[in-house]
Parts: C-alpha cells; sequence; structure tokens
C-alpha cells in the first residue's frame, strides 16, 4: 500500500463535484433507509461526524450533539440497531434531500461541500421537519472510491432545544 | 379542580390526589392543576436559574425561567447577581432575546425605555410627553428575590420565603460533594443540551431518583461501555440507596465509591482514563494532581433531585422546565473544571455527549420513556401512578448495604410528591 504508485493515484484523483454529490445523494439514501451498516464503511480511519450545538466553534473543545469518531459511529449504530433502545425500536420513519451544493473548498485530494439538508420525521402520529446546513468534505479511498473525512449538520435551530432524535442524521 | 374525580367523586383539595404511595393520574394531564402549579409552586419556592458561571464577570447576562416565567440572570459592577423580569414595565415587550452575553443596559426595542443590569430604568425617550411626577424610579425590571449556594443561583417570587441554605438543608452536604468535580479548580459550565418531550414535568421529576429504569432503559447504553465500565454502571448491583432529604428534595446513590471523590485517590486508574492521566502527566501534573483530575472527571456516582425544577445528577446540571400541561423543556448542562486542563475539559464533553442530549446513547430513551407515560396516561382516567417501590430508610438515615430504601426504592418519588401535596394543598 506504501508504494509510490498509490500515494501518486490518490494525488491525481480528487474528487469531482458530481461524483461528490453522487456519493453525498446514496448516503443520504442509505441512512433513510436505515442502512447502517454499509454506512459505517463510508468514512476514512479519522473521519469525524459532528452535530454541534453551537455555530462557529471549535468543536472539539465545545459540546456537541454528536462528535463520533468510527468507534462511536460504530457503538452508535451497534445501539440503533439493537432493538433494544426503545427510541430508535421502532424506528421513526425519516425522508431527507441534500441539495444547494457549493463547493467551499478542494485540493487535490478532497473536496469539501457546503449544502442544506430538508428532513422530515414522522413517528407516533408526529411529524417533524429538520432542516440543516450541512457540510461534507469527502476524500477519495485508496481503491478509488469516495469517502467522508468529516460531515457536520448542524440544525437550523441546534443551540435551541430539540425531541428525541433515533437516528442517523 | 370540578373536573377531577377519584372514584366517582368530586375532588375538592388537590392534597386527595396524592397518597403516600401513589399519585393519580389527573397529575399529568389536567391543564388546571398545570396552572394552579405554576402559581402555587413555581411562585412560591426556590427555583434555580443560572450557575455562577453562566455569569461569570460583571455585565454578564444569561436569559433563564422561573416556571412559566422569562427572567435575565445579570451580574452588575459590583458582582451581584440580580434576576429579572423579561418584561419591559411600559408595554411589555422582552428587553433580552439573547440566550447570555455581555450587556451594560437591557434597552426595549419597541420604545427605547433603557434599564440598568439591576433593573432600575435609566432612560425614558421623549420623557416630556409624560405628565409631571411621572418616576422612573416607579418602573424597574420586576426583580426577583435572588440567594446563591456553591455556585448554584436560586430565585424566587416569594419575597418572605426562608433563606435558601435552609431550604435545600440535608441536600447542602450533596451539593458540596458534588461540586468536587472542580478538581480544585471550580466547576464551571460547559455547554447545555436542550431537549423537550410531550410529557408532564413531574414524570421527568419522578426519573431523576428512578434507579430502576436503568438496566432497562439503558441497556443500549451500557452495551456501549468497555467492560470495566459497565460494572461501574450497575447501579442496582452496589449497594445504593436512596434517601429523602426533606422539602422535596432527594437523593440516590447508585455508585457509592463515587460519593467523595477525595476518597479512593489511590485506587489504580480505570482503563478508560488510562490515555487522559497519560497526557496530563505529560503536561507536567504531579501524580497527586493527575489522579484528582482524573476521578473528578468521572463525575460523582449520585443523583441529587431538588425540588421542583433542577438535580445534579452524577456529572451535570438537569434542569425542567413546564412549558404546558403536557411538554417539558429539558436542559442537561454539561460542566467541567474552570481553568482546569483542556484535556480533561475535552474528556468531560465527550462522556456527556455519549449519554445526554438528544442524539445521546441515554436521553433520547428517557424522552421516548416519558412520552409513553404520557400517552399511556390517556387511559384509565380513575387509575393511579404507583410509587411505592421500596420501603424507607429508618428515619431517613441511609447507610450503604442497609436493607432499607434500596437504590431502587420510589422514595425520591415520594418525598418530592409530598412536598407538591404540601404546596398544592387548599
Amino acid at each position: 500500500m506504501s508504494t509510490d504508485i498509490a500515494e501518486k493515484s490518490e494525488v491525481t484523483s480528487a474528487p469531482t463535484f458530481e461524483e461528490a454529490i453522487a456519493f453525498v445523494w446514496a448516503e443520504a439514501d442509505l441512512l433513510d433507509r436505515l442502512d447502517y451498516r454499509p454506512w459505517l464503511k463510508l468514512w476514512t480511519d479519522s473521519g469525524k461526524y459532528i452535530v454541534p450545538v453551537e455555530r462557529d466553534v471549535d468543536y472539539v473543545d465545545a459540546l456537541n450533539i454528536v462528535y463520533d469518531d468510527q468507534e462511536m459511529r460504530e457503538a452508535r449504530v451497534k445501539r440503533l440497531l439493537s432493538g433494544f433502545s426503545m427510541s430508535s425500536a421502532p424506528p421513526a420513519r425519516t425522508v431527507r434531500t441534500v441539495s444547494r451544493f457549493v463547493v467551499t473548498e478542494q485540493d487535490e485530494r478532497s473536496i469539501t461541500l457546503r449544502g442544506a439538508q430538508m428532513l422530515a420525521e414522522y413517528k407516533y402520529q408526529h411529524m417533524r421537519f429538520l432542516p440543516a446546513d450541512i457540510s461534507y468534505r469527502i476524500v477519495r479511498g485508496p481503491d478509488g472510491n469516495l469517502l467522508l473525512d468529516e460531515k457536520i449538520v448542524t440544525l437550523i435551530n441546534a443551540e435551541d432545544f430539540q425531541f428525541g432524535i433515533g437516528y442517523l442524521l | 379542580m370540578e373536573t377531577t374525580t377519584i372514584d366517582g367523586a368530586v375532588v375538592s383539595d388537590y392534597a386527595d390526589l396524592v397518597r403516600d404511595d401513589r399519585g393519580h393520574t389527573s397529575l399529568y394531564k389536567d391543564a388546571k392543576i398545570f396552572d394552579e402549579e405554576m402559581q402555587r409552586i413555581f411562585r412560591n419556592t426556590w427555583v434555580w436559574v443560572a450557575h455562577a458561571s453562566d455569569v461569570p464577570t460583571k455585565n454578564t447576562f444569561k436569559t433563564s425561567w422561573v416556571g412559566d416565567q422569562p427572567v435575565i440572570v445579570t451580574r452588575d459592577k459590583a458582582g451581584q447577581v440580580h434576576v429579572l423580569l423579561n418584561r419591559c414595565r411600559h408595554r411589555a415587550a422582552s428587553v433580552c432575546e439573547k440566550k447570555k452575553g455581555k450587556a451594560s443596559v437591557f434597552v426595549c426595542p419597541y420604545h427605547g425605555w433603557s434599564y440598568d443590569v439591576d433593573g432600575k430604568l435609566r432612560k425614558v425617550p421623549h420623557a416630556k410627553g409624560y405628565e409631571e411626577g411621572f418616576d422612573t424610579a416607579d418602573y424597574p425590571l420586576v426583580s426577583l428575590r435572588v440567594e446563591e449556594y456553591n455556585g448554584l443561583i436560586f430565585a424566587t417570587f416569594k419575597q418572605d420565603i426562608e433563606p435558601l441554605e435552609e431550604f435545600l438543608g440535608a441536600a447542602r452536604k450533596w451539593i458540596d460533594l458534588f461540586m468536587k468535580q472542580g478538581a480544585g479548580f471550580g466547576v464551571k459550565t460547559l455547554g447545555e443540551h436542550k431537549f423537550r418531550f410531550p410529557g408532564n414535568w413531574k414524570i421527568q421529576l419522578e426519573n431523576t431518583t428512578d434507579a430502576y429504569h436503568f438496566p432497562i432503559v439503558h441497556k443500549t447504553f451500557l452495551d456501549s461501555l468497555d467492560e470495566e465500565t459497565e460494572n461501574v454502571f450497575d447501579v442496582l448491583g452496589q449497594g445504593g440507596w436512596v434517601e429523602d432529604l426533606g422539602n422535596g428534595h432527594s437523593v440516590m446513590v447508585m455508585i457509592p465509591d463515587l460519593i467523595d471523590l477525595d476518597d479512593n485517590l489511590d485506587a489504580p486508574i480505570p482503563d478508560r482514563f488510562a490515555d487522559l492521566a497519560r497526557e496530563l502527566a505529560e503536561e507536567g501534573h504531579c501524580d497527586a494532581d493527575v489522579r484528582r483530575i482524573v476521578r473528578a472527571v468521572g463525575g460523582t456516582g449520585f443523583n441529587l433531585n431538588l425540588f421542583p425544577n433542577v438535580a445534579c445528577s452524577m456529572a451535570f446540571f438537569r434542569v425542567l422546565r413546564p412549558v404546558s400541561v403536557d411538554e417539558t423543556e429539558i436542559t442537561h448542562v454539561a460542566i467541567g473544571m474552570d481553568g482546569g486542563p483542556v484535556a480533561g475539559n475535552r474528556a468531560r464533553l465527550r462522556l456527556h455527549e455519549h449519554f445526554q442530549g438528544p442524539m445521546g446513547f441515554g436521553t433520547p430513551d428517557d424522552a421516548e420513556g416519558w412520552e409513553r407515560v404520557q400517552r399511556g396516561a390517556q387511559a384509565g382516567d380513575d387509575l393511579w401512578i404507583l410509587l411505592n417501590r421500596g420501603v424507607d430508610a429508618p428515619e431517613g438515615v441511609a447507610e450503604p448495604g442497609h436493607n432499607a430504601g434500596d437504590v431502587s426504592a420510589e422514595t425520591g418519588m415520594r418525598a418530592a410528591y409530598q412536598m407538591w401535596k404540601r404546596m398544592m394543598a387548599a
């Protein structure tokens, strides 16, 4: 793996805007279908999944709703799929769209998109709407597939109250 | 009141709705009872509004609530804390809509009346339009009585109430123990998770000293821990207890080893904190400091429930706000060391996020359980909520390993409902 060829191919194949969008849509589809195990494989080893409370802060030193590394993502998915968590069994139904993409950063290794997520949630006769600003840093993995290196989901009311969220944003 | 009946008989006194071992279902559902609670309880007792570190320096403020009343908590130039109704004395507009910040004056956005941080009306624009004799001294922001104990700031509408220290009584000892999480640096709030559930506020009040639900509702949290930590959180199996502390307050000790964070500092550092201990040592902290900080980072082993709206719960403050008879807002305030090592506070934040908040491994399941209580209580108008689990400790004096008031007893709930009864009785 540490050959020059592998490193070179990584360097020369930054994800394109179109590839990144297709990847994000596929991810959103996985999440709405609660297909969480394949979702775990979409990440780099050091990838961070963040749902902040506050905007414009250094998330590592702030309180977040979610601040997950790979180990916490795996624990979270195990919990959500276990059947023993009453907030996720039965799960809420969700339908989400992600759009309004702009490229905020791009280099030879990665692309960072900012977008808008519109998510509707339904459970026990409650319909709730959870709009969010969303950002993805996407890199190309060693096998050529795209990987999430960072995903930040900032709910429109992040610093206000939420109801329990028993699924992945 | 006239709508509530017990076994077909109309209830004439709210006190009839609470018995020693049970509470009536209408306590969760009757909007009139809720309105009375806002008056008889929340305007008649000490209500927690802030931690001292929320208003750390002069001219800092945070907005908060006393029951259904929005307030601003301010600190003036002399360091004194004020709690003011967030309502302009002119035509009622709110004078502050920020969660927290710095301000030396609050200006009403509607007609520009401006108030000092102690509530005094400073200036009225175009004052000539008022008749002679109009005195700004007559129209300060309404100020509540404020007292503080070990960083916990409470306010009350009841000017002639007993001193806060007296109201807290036996709970003070537990507050002092709880604040040892400052590891000698002092305690500081680090952030807040806010969430709501569609249910009555007392369902949450009950939950803070309910160890019985823990292994069932929080199975997936326990499953996410390493074996050593999972054993620590075996809350029913460590000889814990629940103690009625008077005035509706109670404490539930789940992990007796973690009552006093100054004790057992020579014990081996748990595996889950090994990295933190190493990091602290590398930063130059001596072994004794590392042990003290690491033990404080892990939090205490008890939940202290203070009637009616705040709990010092293991490692955070849990604050409830009644919104309506069937909606409640909860704030889980993360706390850490004020000026303590960054690595330690970072560890606190990650621990808090693990269990708490709308996507934590614990909170959403609690919230769902409470919602299910409210939904279930739609059935069986004549039924009662059972609070009869366990027996009280002899004379309220509990020690580890005694037979009475074991950790899963509903002693704390009974204590809270007896205070409710006292305050709601005709």
